[in-house]
């Protein structure tokens, strides 16, 4: 076990094989996949709770595209999936061990999940000037393009869900952004090799759950 | 947590050397990533716990025997907008009620048994070097910190503390006009997520460290049952709190920023409220006894010198129990209004998860039978948890039968019912696992006189505190009401009711016995042989009390044969260690590969 | 003693004797797998108590027994449930509603139960209703439907000799029937706690034989008429 925890040109990308032997996969990556499975139940309660609200309350749940600023997102989410193929191909490269490749493909994901925070603030703040708020006081959006004073569309059910659910998928890539960063500076000190690159490998694992949460999320919030 | 992963790899080899990098004192205390430590910090913290919730539980029933009269020698403590003049007031009496439930199941019992059992034990009984992840670890520790000073801390805030019931329905609990508890709720809410984290980075841990770091040998089907049953354990903690912070942090937005997830006037769904709460609650049910159960199952092999009878029913009860916990939850909901269709389909689910608890209790009987029985301390209270189970378990049939749920549903049966599961079940055994596991946490034996007074106070002070209780129920007496007396019927109850109240402060106080004998034992018991119990599993094998980081000086153990051969003819004594080397190997044999050993279960 | 009790009440409605009935049976099996197993446990713990010289035996399971108490508890388990279904979709179906039954609103409030009774018309919802706090009153001779809602916290509806008991969620409307089996007056608690003053949230049940609540319903339209311009419903003082 000694050899196998010092060397450093031991490939630390399968289980230690001292033990027993369980999944076949390295503890971080398996603790990664567990973690996950967490996040798969945390993200079910909020979009169950949805599910039962809109079935309950169709009448607070608009036409798509009516107050939510569809082209917009959509433009987003493609922006996020491009961050996926970078996060695969900054993987490819510290698998050769291309260094110089990866750390640019990895600064590549940095900047484009950042600005997918950013544009998802953007959103907000032009959906809270129309008056579709998160609470049920602060709910009164006419739709995009109506003349203010109008009828206004759903309920406030649909703000708290559409706040509660985006919100904290966006707060999900505020933190990948954080660790991807974080992944970057340990990079930068040469951290990462082709023999063990365990770490990039694990956010990798996160920030492709975020991604694919996003998709379902897109399409039940915005395109259902 | 790479790095890390590996230095408590490196350590295991390298404790020989431990006297060249003594740790400080806050990285060995306070700070520690060693599992052991971190089990002790949750053991002493989680009995704090338990102390404040046993407090909690003597004001309440002090209202109760007492209506209307100030507490004694304490009474004068209190504000005037808890119990002026001593005298409990109805808001107070709610946040007790409330608050009592919260301590003990999410500070008290819940760390007693995975955060104190998980930690100690699944690296030593599967032999480990340490967790998975050590630094989570910690973190796991002190995350839950937080969450429970700021529990304690909504006690003195304005409008006191959360008093909605530890099951918060909304909109009682989402709208502070309906409740008068704003700041206190909010409080509740922010600590139980926080507490989730705690829970979450625990389970991800456990499972992880089960998977992939056993022992060479230490098949599935050789694992003990403590470290199963906290295996299943942590799958349950790992995919139900994240349900339920989902639903807090929905009920905490209704509370603070106004959205109406919960609240009727905005057409939202109190009974939403109630699904994700039991959706996570019934698995959390099964949370806060299978741990224990797990560490009977260890206890009674152990002392009655017997293999427990049944080790693969034992595990697949077990795996059954956490696969039924999820399709039951809608049991606690019989009378709230859900689809009568539904109710019939939860009544069949609820009343099937009976099988494999009494599986579990015959298979227990079954390593009793025909064994070598020693009554030691922790012997008495793993009988006692099979014992008041069994009572816990029946009485859960009648609420299981919805129709008979309609009389006794929110009455004092319920109460009897849980309190038989938890401080029945789950307490005794965490107090079966603390007297057995103490020597090798501390390095010295819990005294066994004070022990056995402790033992036998409990138990007639518990029965006499829960088991009228049944009565109560079935005298229609409300579960949560202020003053029983207000109601007419009530009234004859009230000799029963302090009767219930006076056995209660006796059951408190003997627990001091309890605590005593902790601390007193820790300082200047006997000091424990490597091996007191005669034990099979692999912690005994270990050297030290506890052992130092790393575990296991010699490297990692091989195993040779499932936990619990007690008795066996292959051995001249009583029991026969895993880890030891079949006789081949023992007489100078060519040692073989740990993988082309005889299997030996 | 009778505090200690087994025993139900007698019960004052039509599914009292069935729910009892079910409950006592489920008491005679629980009562006999208790005493069994926890002598059982006794019976070992005393003959194979440890003594010098003697070893356990070296057993580690039987196929047999684990199939026998596997398959036993299921079934008994199972029959309860069975038992179980009918009775309750007799109570809760809603299809199950007798149609010919006194319809009777009760709104559910922090802390109280208001009940709306329909007038000498016999309809709910027109100008003779009234509206009586905390006591329902009910004729023997015809089944009762509560109509029921809560305009704030949940609440619950327990009247003990009746072993009713529901849940009243705001903003769902709720129902619940029952036939009351002899003349008598009754309890109504609160079960669900619903805030500082849930243990005052009380009231009772009056069963009137038919002419005497033909007089009750008289009484009432008449106070409701000569009370209207003071104020509200005046019988409220009556509650309690």
């Amino acid at each position: 076990m000694t050899s196998h925890a010092t060397s450093a040109e031991q490939n630390m990308m399968v289980p230690d094989l001292t033990f027993e032997p369980g999944m076949k996969v390295f503890n971080m990556k398996l603790g990664m996949w567990v973690f996950l499975l967490s996040e798969v139940m945390f993200f079910t309660s909020l979009i169950g709770s949805y599910v039962i609200l809109r079935f309950a309350h169709p009448d607070h749940f608009p036409e798509p595209g009516v107050v939510l600023n569809v082209p917009l997102t959509a433009f987003n989410t493609f922006f996020l999936i491009c961050s996926s193929v970078t996060m695969v191909k900054a993987f490819a490269a510290i698998q050769k061990g291309d260094q110089q490749k990866f750390k640019l493909w990895l600064l590549g994901t940095i900047l484009i999940g950042a600005a997918f925070v950013g544009i998802q603030a953007y959103e907000y703040s032009l959906l809270v000037a129309e008056h579709f708020g998160p609470s049920a006081a602060g709910y009164a959006p006419v739709g995009r393009g109506m003349e203010e004073g109008g009828p206004i569309v759903g309920g406030p059910l649909y703000g708290a869900t559409f706040y509660t659910m985006t919100g904290f998928h966006g707060a999900h890539v505020s933190i990948g952004v954080l660790c991807l960063i974080f992944v970057l500076i340990q990079a930068m000190r040469g951290k990462y090799t082709a023999a063990d690159h365990r770490g990039v490998e694990v956010i990798g694992l996160y920030w492709h759950f975020v991604d694919l949460v996003w998709i379902v999320l897109f399409t039940i919030v915005y395109l259902i | 947590m790479a790095t890390h992963a590996a230095t408590a790899e490196g350590h295991a080899t390298g404790a020989g050397h431990d006297e060249h990098h003594k740790l400080s004192f806050i990285r060995t205390y306070i700070f520690s990533t060693d599992h052991k430590m971190i089990a002790k910090q949750f053991l002493l913290a989680s009995l704090l716990f338990l102390l404040i919730g046993g407090i909690l539980a003597g004001l309440v029933r002090w209202q109760l025997g007492f209506p209307g009269q100030p507490i004694p020698f304490i009474g004068s403590m209190f504000s005037d907008t808890t119990a002026p003049g001593g005298i409990i007031l109805p808001e107070f009496y709610n946040s007790l009620v409330t608050m009592h439930a919260t301590f003990m199941i999410f500070f008290a019992i819940m760390p007693l048994l995975v955060g104190v059992w998980g930690n100690f034990l699944i690296p030593l009984q599967i032999g480990a070097p340490d967790m998975a992840f050590p630094r989570l670890n910690t973190a796991s520790f002190w995350i839950s910190v937080p969450a429970g000073i700021l529990m304690l801390a909504s006690f003195f805030v304005e409008g006191g503390a959360a008093g909605a019931g530890w099951t918060s329905y909304a909109p009682l609990s989402a709208n502070p006009e309906y409740s008068g508890v704003h700041m206190g709720q909010v409080l509740w809410l922010v600590s139980l997520i926080i507490l989730g984290f705690s829970s979450l980075t625990g389970a991800v841990n456990y499972i992880t460290t089960i998977i992939n770091m056993r022992a060479p040998g230490m098949t599935w089907f050789r694992m003990p049952l403590p470290t199963w049953s906290l295996f299943v354990t942590s799958w349950l903690l790992l995919l139900a709190i994240p349900i339920l912070t989902g639903g807090l942090i929905m009920l905490l937005f209704d509370q603070t920023i106004g959205t109406g997830f919960f609240n009727p006037a905005t057409d939202g769904e109190p009974l939403l409220w109630q699904h994700i709460f039991w959706y996570f609650g019934h698995p959390e049910v099964y949370i806060l006894i299978l741990p224990a159960m797990g560490l009977v199952s260890e206890v009674i092999s152990n002392r009655a010198r017997k293999p427990i009878f049944g080790y693969h029913a034992m595990v697949l009860a077990i795996i059954s129990i956490a696969f039924l916990g999820w399709v039951v939850w809608g049991h606690h909901m019989f009378q709230s209004g859900m689809n009568p269709l539904l109710g019939t389909s939860f009544m069949i689910s609820t009343i099937i998860i009976a099988v494999p608890s009494a599986i579990k209790v015959f298979n227990w009987l079954g390593t009793l039978w025909k064994g070598d029985i020693h009554f030691d301390v922790p012997m008495l209270h793993a009988l006692a948890f099979v014992a008041m189970f069994i009572i816990g378990g029946l009485s859960g049939i009648f609420m299981a039968s919805a129709p008979v749920d309609i009389p006794i549903h929110d009455t004092y049966f319920i109460v009897a019912h849980i309190h038989y599961v938890l401080f029945g079940g789950s307490l005794f055994g965490i107090f079966a696992g603390i007297t057995f596991w103490f020597p090798k946490m501390f390095g010295r034996m819990m005294s066994p006189k004070l022990g056995k007074i402790h033992f036998w106070v409990t138990i007639f002070a518990y029965n006499a505190v829960f088991f009228p209780m049944h009565n109560l129920g079935l005298r229609n007496h409300m579960r949560r009401i202020y003053d029983p007396n207000s109601y007419e019927y009530l009234q004859p109850l009230q000799g029963l009711n302090t009767f219930i109240s006076i056995a209660a402060f006796i059951l408190i106080a003997g627990q001091m016995i309890f605590a005593f004998s902790f601390f007193y034992s820790m300082f200047f018991g006997e000091k424990a042989e490597q091996n007191p119990w005669k034990s099979n599993t692999l912690e005994w094998t270990a050297a030290g009390h506890p052992p130092g980081h790393g575990n296991f000086p010699g490297g990692t153990p091989h195993v040779y044969r499932g936990p619990y051969e007690y008795s066996s003819p292959e051995s001249n004594e009583d029991f026969l260690p895993q880890g030891v080397p079949p006789e081949p190997v023992r007489r100078g044999a060519v040692p073989r590969e740990p993988g082309f050993l005889p299997t030996g279960d | 003693m009778e505090n200690w009790s087994w025993m139900l009440d007698e019960s004052a409605s039509s599914v009292g004797p069935q729910i009892d009935r079910l409950y006592y049976i489920i008491l005679v099996i629980t009562g006999i797998v208790f005493v069994a197993t926890e002598v059982t446990l006794l019976y070992f713990l005393f003959k194979y108590r440890h003594r010098e010289g003697h070893k356990a035996e070296y057993i580690h399971g039987n196929t047999k027994a684990e199939i026998i108490w596997t398959a036993i508890p299921a079934l008994i388990v199972l029959a309860i449930a069975l038992m179980s279904r009918g009775l309750w979709a007799e109570i809760k179906d809603p299809a199950n509603v007798p149609a010919d039954a006194m319809r009777v609103m009760l709104e559910a409030k922090q802390f109280e139960w208001n009940l709306t009774y329909p007038g000498p018309d016999g309809e709910l919802r027109t100008g003779d209703d009234f509206t009586v706090r905390n006591r329902l009153d009910i004729p023997l001779d015809r089944p009762t439907v509560l109509e029921m809602t809560s305009v704030d916290v949940i609440h619950s509806f327990f009247v003990p000799d009746f072993r009713l008991k529901q849940d009243i969620v705001p903003g769902m409307a709720m129902q619940m029937w029952f036939q009351p089996t002899r003349a008598g007056v009754f309890p109504i608690g609160c079960a669900e706690l619903c805030g500082i003053g849930h243990t005052r949230m009380r009231g009772t049940l009056t069963v009137h034989s038919p002419a005497d609540y033909q007089a009750w319903v008289n009484e009432q339209v008449q106070g409701a008429a000569s009370a209207a311009e003071p104020a509200a419903p005046a019988p409220a003082t009556q509650a309690q």
